[in-house]
């Protein structure tokens, strides 16, 4: 799309955030432009070419906009800046900086560097002279924040280079050159620390793409435990509002073990990223006691700012995450919400005149999810070194209601489900992820499972599949009990239901306001799961149905004590005792067997 | 008005339609006024030099040699001191009979608050109302909506928790507004002596439906002055946004835009989030909270309108119609505020979460107790005690007409947990039972005093209800 002199135009017709321009030479679909508004510049991206004629949705207001308005065509597309200096910033959907705009309010037309250009990197060397490269490989590396952060040979390059000069250890800036590499036609390239991308191309800078077969731990029980996902695996939250799945996400971009999180608020509240703000800075990253706001990044682009910037706000955070990744990264992605970026796809395609798909969606809703989900996953880079990302999405479905296109188009795309159900949000039963519906398609994975059966136990499949029977059947046996009485079944029943309460209660609820019990390491997810399972064979003899349910409830409180104790502290044994003492006190009352 | 020199006239229109007209013209701006035969209109399309406007209040009698000028700016406002105490229509034109206003011209819509210049909100905002203030509290800085049927008191409760609450100003956005509730807003505000703290922005029944979608930015742009510019904390009423949302679809309709669920246009979720967003704590001084109400139809809370406000909203306020004390009730169960997290506990007594809970979990109990009933199963005796207890929190605490501070409103909760339940069956924390249960001779108690002990429950809501799981 490169060209010698910039195409031009001038505006002819203006709908809302949709501007057709009339151009004087070549343009690209996705281009860049730059329409001038009196002293205001407002940035627009090419969606739609017919002839002469450039449509272009325009990422700012077009308040005031009046045809014949010059605009200026940039021969390339929307893309991110990468280099050392984007971690702990808070870009929007653009990769501005917001930090640096001035003011209380957004301007119009800002555009401000996602860099700081001043700050001194110290620089170290990987590659040597003679070196041969392709592009991602590694050059040199600094530290950002403590990680190596990669320099690495420009992902535009196309084909082998050799590396000509590599510039020696030292303290520069991200412009500063760090070597020089020629290709195979001899030209020379100048490499720096600051390299671009079109956000909607995916970077290919990887030797291959596995299957997952990693667990990703994120300290969410019901998650972990029961549809674990994986490092490098997708996964997407749907659920009515307010049912937690911003909450879950942040948990999962709080305790989960990644490197580097990048947090994508697209198009949901300000007051939730003002909450990220000001409490990443203070909490600390369980695994490396680190702040938090040291490895993420946040790309907000919240609802109340430009919606076709929401578009894109996905994808730069996308790339950025690409980006990581080819450093040999464990990079976690979330985005929230994915619904509210689809509709920005249906408000423009509704104001071009498209042919509507479902619910007035574009036609191509779903391919454009799978393509995006595709672009997570676990690889090898070049130098056999592993990277991943990691992906999990919001769903917000209207109504509630799953059967709408966007939820169906994810769960094409995603391989974990994590529903959160109203009901159990209702009362209370958090994380709302309803155990039923919820799945992990990884679960089925033979490589997966193999790492399951080295990392938790011999039999950790056997116990999963079984804490999922136990549940359904308590819910099975609970819509018994409610059509028959309590006293219209035997006793037998309350047990079944009271066990699938137990698991719940210990396994599946979690405080996510909570200290101790919003994270829990695997060893000890592992550790509570062979206990509930150790009560749950436990065979108790009950003359009444009411006994079942006090009795259960005291064993329920005593593990509850446990999970928001610390992990084998004395106050934890002291709560494990009591429980012993609880279970015991039923076994003994029993004909002395054994 | 201000822009004399750019204004431009002309006299031949092209097309008609229902909302709008078109005409050849050049050097127009998008989103700009104009005046089609004194009537309103603005700027919706500009295709080469086809210029489409829309007339708030329609088509109807326009001829095509109708005189049509441009303003060559967007809807704008005159804002300043002198707004308070006053009356105004969608345009901002005085309606109280009193004199135009004089202040700085501004934009009305203007630009978004830079996420990272935000605070967090962080004052509790006191209504009086127990449902509100004890279950659901609300925060300087929130949005949040009242679901409400449309015959339910909302403009009543709105009116109270304006008054109450002790915001510097409060403005009034009215949409679809009967005449008699607007003159009952008139009359409240005068009798309660807060007309200087008041603006109001009404567009009446009488009115044309399409002309309340200036109502909302009227009533913010006035809460921004008043917030940036004298550091107030500024409460915003917008009744009823239902309404406002009729009103988008009917303009979408009208131009032919592909609806989506419930006919409602596909942007209804960014159209009412750049209202709510508004909504801020200001960094230093000053705040905008929006209350706001959101009529349903029967109680769906899935129809489009009430579900893309909730994906909005910080919370919401649901009211029901008790029929055991027959009285209108902020329900517990579907209600909630997710801002009050931050202040409960912290900016009001120690045991509000917990006591918080606690009632709403034996709330539910009773729930359970009812449908028990219903279906003809045998109550137990703790059955029959939720059940009484269900009836008095509802009447003394969960009541719209409930008016007390929040220490009266958590003592009485205490009293109604120590009438009705042993300390084991209400679960709470030991620390708090010993500094606050209000003992009465419950022979209940010394039954069951001695598990209580052991269950010094961090969290109340252990106790199951396996019926809430339907
Ligand atoms: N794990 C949890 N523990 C305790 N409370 C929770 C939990 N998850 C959610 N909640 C409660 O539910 C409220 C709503 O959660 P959240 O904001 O995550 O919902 P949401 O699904 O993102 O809604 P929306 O779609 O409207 O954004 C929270 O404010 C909190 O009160
Ligand atoms: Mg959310």
């Amino acid at each position: 799309m490169e060209r010698k002199d910039k195409t031009t135009g001038i505006v002819t017709g203006i709908i809302a955030n949709l501007v057709i321009v009339k151009v004087d030479g070549p343009v690209g679909q996705n281009e860049i432009c730059f329409i001038r508004h009196n002293d205001e510049t407002l940035m627009a991206e090419v969606i739609k070419i017919t002839g002469e004629q450039a449509f272009v949705q325009v990422f700012e207001s077009t308040r005031g906009l009046r045809p014949d308005s010059k605009v200026v065509f940039e021969g390339h597309m929307l893309e991110v800046t990468l280099a050392p200096g984007i971690l702990s910033r808070n870009y929007d959907g653009l990769q501005n900086d917001l930090d640096k705009m001035e003011g209380v309010f957004l301007k119009r037309g800002e555009y401000t560097d996602p860099l700081d250009r001043e700050a001194q990197w110290e620089f170290k060397p990987l590659a040597q002279k003679d070196d041969q490269v392709v592009a991602g490989d590694w050059l040199g590396e600094v530290q950002e924040n403590g990680m190596p952060h990669r320099i690495m040979v420009p992902f535009k390059l196309k084909g082998r280079h050799t590396v000509k000069e590599i510039t020696k250890e030292g303290k520069y800036r991200v412009d500063d050159q760090i070597a020089v590499i020629t290709n195979e036609e001899g030209e020379e390239i100048k490499v720096t620390m600051v390299q671009k991308w079109p956000v909607k191309m995916p970077i290919k800078a990887f030797k291959n793409k596995p299957r997952p077969f990693k667990l990703l731990e994120t300290g969410v029980r019901c998650i972990d435990t029961l549809n674990p996902i994986t490092e490098g695996g997708t996964g997407f939250i749907p659920g009515p509002f307010g049912t937690g799945k911003t909450v879950l996400q942040h948990a999962i971009s709080k305790q989960a073990e990644a490197d580097i999180v990048i947090i994508a608020a697209c198009g949901e509240r300000d007051n939730e990223v003002v909450e990220v703000f000001k409490e990443f800075p203070e909490l600390e990253d369980p695994h490396t006691g680190k702040k938090l706001i040291e490895r993420t990044t946040i790309i907000a682009n919240t609802s109340n700012m430009p919606v076709a910037a929401r578009e894109a706000s996905v994808y730069t955070a996308m790339t950025i995450a690409e980006y990581y990744r080819c450093m040999g990264l464990r990079v976690l992605l979330m985005a929230d919400s994915t619904s509210r970026w689809a509709q920005a796809l249906r408000e423009m395609s509704n104001r071009m005149e498209e042919l509507p798909g479902p619910d007035a969606f574009p036609m191509d809703l779903s391919a454009i999810i799978s393509n995006f989900y595709a672009r997570a996953g676990y690889v090898y880079l070049n130098n056999d070194k592993p990277g991943s990302i990691t992906f999990i999405g919001t769903v917000s479905p209207a109504g509630g209601n799953l059967k709408e296109p966007v939820t169906e188009s994810t769960r094409k795309a995603a391989r974990c489900f994590y529903g959160l159900s109203q009901s159990r949000a209702d009362s209370k039963r958090y994380p709302a992820i309803d155990p039923i519906e919820s799945y992990s398609k990884y679960l089925e994975y033979e490589e997966v499972q193999k790492s399951l059966r080295e990392n938790m136990d011999e039999n950790w499949i056997n116990k999963v599949t079984r804490a999922k029977d136990i549940l359904f059947t308590g819910k099975e046996t609970m819509e018994q009990i409610n059509i028959l009485g309590d006293d219209g079944v035997p006793v037998d029943f309350h047990i079944r239901f009271w066990r699938s309460e137990m698991m719940d209660f210990v396994i599946l609820q979690q405080d996510a306001f909570d200290k101790v019990d919003s994270v829990t390491p695997l060893k000890r997810q592992k550790y509570m799961m062979d206990k509930v399972l150790e009560v749950i064979d436990k065979e108790f003899e009950f003359q009444h149905f009411e006994e079942v349910g006090d009795f259960f409830k005291r064993i329920i409180n005593q593990f509850k004590q446990m999970n928001y104790a610390k992990f084998h502290s004395d106050d934890f044994k002291t709560r494990e005792k009591e429980l012993d003492d609880i279970i015991n006190e039923r076994v003994q009352k029993e004909p002395a067997e054994n | 008005m201000e822009s004399q020199a750019f204004q431009k006239t002309y006299t031949k229109l092209n097309n008609i339609t229902k909302a709008t007209v078109s005409l050849t013209a050049t050097g127009v701006g998008y989103d700009e006024i104009a005046l089609v035969e004194d009537r309103m209109a603005q700027v919706v399309k500009i295709i080469g030099d086809q210029i489409v406007l829309q007339i708030f209040s329609g088509t109807e009698g326009i001829p095509t040699n109708a005189e049509v000028t441009f303003l060559g700016n967007p809807p704008q406002l005159k804002v300043g001191d002198q707004l308070a105490g006053r009356f105004f229509n969608a345009y901002g034109a005085p309606i109280d009979g009193g004199p135009e206003v004089e202040g700085k011209v501004t934009e009305i819509g203007g630009p978004s608050v830079n996420p990272v210049r935000r605070e967090q909100p962080s004052e509790l905002i006191a209504t009086g109302i127990a449902g509100i203030d004890l279950n659901n509290s609300l925060v300087s800085g929130q949005k949040i909506p009242f679901f409400a049927d449309p015959d339910q008191p909302y403009n009543q409760v709105m009116a109270s928790v304006a008054l109450r609450a002790k915001a510097d100003k409060i403005i009034l956005g009215g949409m679809g507004l009967s005449n008699d509730d607007y003159l009952y807003f008139k009359n409240v505000f005068n009798n309660a002596g807060a007309m200087d703290r008041i603006v109001s922005f009404v567009n009446t029944t009488d009115d044309p439906p399409v002309e309340r979608l200036l109502v909302p930015d009227m009533a913010l742009t006035t809460a921004e002055y008043f917030a940036t510019q004298k550091g107030e904390n500024v409460l915003v009423l917008l009744t009823d946004m239902t309404l406002f949302a009729d009103a988008l679809s009917i303009v979408s309709n009208r131009m032919d835009q592909i609806p989506s669920k419930d006919s409602m246009p596909g942007s209804l979720y960014s159209d009412l989030a750049r209202i709510y967003e508004k909504a801020v704590q200001f960094p230093g001084k000053g705040s905008i909270t929006i209350v706001a109400v959101t009529t349903l139809s029967g109680g769906d809370i899935t129809h489009a309108i009430p579900d893309n406000t909730g994906y909005i909203t910080e919370g919401q306020l649901f009211l029901r119609r008790d029929t055991d004390i027959g009285k209108v009730i902020v329900d517990p169960f579907r209600s909630l505020s997710r801002l009050k997290q931050l202040v409960i506990g912290t900016q009001t007594r120690e045991d509000h979460p917990q006591v918080m809970n606690t009632a709403i979990r034996l709330y539910a109990d009773a729930a359970n107790a009812k449908t028990k009933l219903e279906n003809g199963f045998d109550l137990t005796d703790y059955d029959e005690r939720t059940l009484k207890f269900a009836k008095e929190y509802s009447n003394k605490l969960l009541a719209i007409d409930v008016n007390m501070d929040m220490e009266a409103m958590l003592d009485t909760a205490w009293e109604l947990l120590a009438t009705y339940f042993s300390k084991a069956e209400a679960g709470i924390k030991k620390e708090l039972v010993d500094k606050y249960w209000k003992e009465k001779d419950n022979k209940k108690d010394k039954e069951s005093d001695k598990e209580s002990d052991k269950e010094s429950a961090k969290k109340s809501d252990k106790d199951t209800d396996k019926d809430q799981d339907k």
